[in-house]
């Protein structure tokens, strides 16, 4: 592990900055990118995709205690696209949920670290996830019980394209804006490439800022680069500022970011990296790290 | 004959609401037909219709079981159990979640609306799910009696509920099995509320000379084999009775259980046979297929040949 990288995640409360998020963001990648050539097996594409999202909640913005996983006002987090659980893996590990010697056991009969990710195996899952299209319909039931309880924790859903196929999160959308709950975000991971092809290709999603808006929510009205930790820290000050609940805020993000050969290809969703693949992608990878570093 | 299931369940809710702040409720349009509108009128503040959505509902009422509630998830059994399998699968049974699946217009009982409305595979399909609790009350009572039972517990329970005011039974302290004629020639063991019919039966049957032992056996998971296993050791003869496809419900789960431990005795099922059901009123309607007191007796008879 990178010196600096190291000095920052001994530190795993502190909120980080803009560039310090990016740098962890890159380094988490590699792991993420390592864990999965060792295995064998697991989503690169969606994972890679997330993880200045995943980065900067558990990093930033979070409002969780890595010694006591089920707190009863912590903010909640659920990945939806549950596939990327490797991504979720990593940033409980490194944020002090489990030991991070557990990542290479990953997928392996019986480790704690299931394909996908299991709350009952795994401190810090909020939930259970897998199936795709659960994740808002249970975030919602999440905020509505912090309304009913007064409790001020937010409740955060993180989305790709997969769960917004299912006819489930369109339900729970509608439902969303009937309820309004506070404290509660969709944040969609929108890179657009899905298992089969891209979006255009499988299931055309757009204009979903405007759709999100016609079914009632408060979309935010900037696009942000979800792969850009500027842009999602500025994407956190929108979620307080001002403003109907509930929230989404679309990220334009690259599936297979930081690799230049997986980047966008529907074939790196699930694809096994090979030795070969590995050798090239990480050298990729460990550049991003020193560039990132550099900028601090 | 004292209120329908329904009914007595939505009053229970209501009732129990006062007492048990975690208990909250959810309805996917059907609060009307359910008659979890008794509490939604009680306490509105705990009552969420989510409209037409059961897949929905299930998963939202997950998430608010993560945070300390209780809830009630209420549609038609069909629904529930066919529409919303994955999120009860997925989300509820997986990670052992305290929700009460409330299945109402459960087997037949919505008779007239036809086979697009009739639960006859959901304790098959409830039964199968690991974690999850099965009941199936027979009266307003055993309702009453599961709803209680269901809020004790910290994991998944189905209730399958019906529409129709059915004849009452022998009260017992809690929802179990209940033995409502001793008999040693042969057990009928009733699932929800064919119980009623099988006790008509036995009052047949007795009239042949026939002594039937009748249980009333609404809880399908856990099975409570003892009971079975005693009165079949006096009578030899099994006959299970269900509202329900034969393929994986109460019958099924009796026979695999007896086949694991060795129990044997002669053995008969009554349900639907591999088929789809239709509209009409609902006592000739179950009679058609097969639940009726003289079909039992008959069934009955045969098994003591």
């Amino acid at each position: 592990m990178n010196t600096t990288v190291k000095e920052l995640l001994s530190q795993p409360d502190r909120k980080f900055n803009a560039k310090e998020l990016a740098l962890l963001a890159a380094y988490f990648r590699s792991v993420m990118f390592d864990v999965l050539h060792q295995r064998g097996t697991g989503h690169w594409g969606g994972a890679a995709s997330s993880a200045e999202l995943t980065t900067c909640l558990y990093f930033n913005r979070l409002n969780i205690k890595a010694d006591d996983p089920k707190w009863e006002d912590r903010d909640r987090l659920i990945l939806s696209k549950g596939h990327a659980s490797v991504n979720l893996y990593t940033m409980l590990s490194h944020r002090g949920y489990f030991p991070v010697e557990d990542l290479p056991s990953f997928r392996t009969l019986g480790s704690h670290l299931q394909g996908h990710p299991c709350m009952k195996e795994v401190p810090g899952v909020d939930m259970s996830t897998g199936a795709l299209g659960h994740g808002i319909s249970i975030g919602l039931g999440m905020a509505l019980a912090a309304k009913q309880s007064k409790k001020n924790f937010w409740t955060y859903v993180i989305t790709g394209e997969g769960c917004l196929n299912e006819g489930q999160s369109w339900e729970a959308l509608m439902s969303a804006a009937k309820f309004k709950p506070e404290n509660f975000v969709l944040m969609i991971d929108y890179n657009k490439v899905q298992l089969d092809g891209t979006e255009d290709q499988i299931m055309p999603l757009g204009p979903l800022a405007e759709k999100l808006k016609a079914f009632g929510w408060n979309v935010c009205p900037k696009a942000y680069d979800g792969n850009n930790t500027e842009d999602v820290l500025d994407s956190f000050a929108w979620m307080d500022s001002e403003g109907a609940w509930p929230k989404a805020v679309v990220y334009d993000t690259i599936k297979g970011k930081g690799v230049s050969f997986t980047e966008g290809k529907n074939t790196w969703h699930g694809a096994v990296i090979d030795d070969d693949s590995f050798a090239k992608g990480i050298v990729e990878l460990n550049a991003d790290i020193e560039k990132k570093e550099a900028a601090l | 004959m004292s209120d329908a299931m329904r009914d007595a369940f939505g009053k229970k809710l209501a009732e129990l609401g006062a007492t048990h702040p975690e208990l909250v409720v959810l309805d996917a349009d059907v609060s009307s037909s359910t008659k979890s509108a008794y509490f939604g009128k009680a306490f509105p503040d705990r009552f969420y219709n989510v409209g037409v959505a059961e897949a929905n509902m299930v998963d939202i009422a997950a998430g608010m079981a993560t945070a300390g509630y209780h809830p009630v998830v209420n549609a038609f059994a069909i629904f529930l159990a066919l529409k919303a399998t994955d999120q009860i699968r997925n989300t509820i049974c997986y990670n052992n979640l305290p929700v009460i699946i409330a299945g109402a217009y459960g087997g037949l009982s919505d008779s007239f609306d036809g086979a697009s409305h009739q639960a006859i595979t959901d304790i098959a399909i409830m039964r199968a799910l690991p974690n999850m609790q099965v009941l199936v009350p027979a009266d307003a009572k055993q309702a009453e009696q599961a709803l209680e039972y269901a809020l004790k517990q910290t994991g998944p329970v189905y209730i399958r509920l019906n529409r129709n005011a059915m004849p009452d039974l022998p009260v017992a302290e809690s929802i179990g099995t209940v033995c409502s004629a001793e008999g040693t020639d042969v057990t009928i063991a009733a699932n929800g509320i064919t119980a009623s019919f099988a006790n008509e039966a036995a009052a047949l049957l007795a009239k042949d000379g026939i002594k039937a032992e009748v249980l009333s056996v609404p809880v399908v998971k856990p099975l409570d084999v003892d009971t079975l296993k005693a009165s079949v050791a006096k009578t030899g003869k099994l006959l299970c009775v269900e509202e329900h496809v034969l393929a994986g419900g109460f019958a099924s789960s009796v026979s695999e259980a007896f086949m694991k431990q060795g129990i044997s005795c002669k053995f008969d099922a009554i349900g639907i046979e591999d088929k789809f059901t239709e509209t009409g009123a609902y006592v000739p309607l179950l009679a058609k297929y097969g639940i009726s007191a003289e079909n039992i007796a008959l069934r009955a008879k045969e098994l003591c040949k």
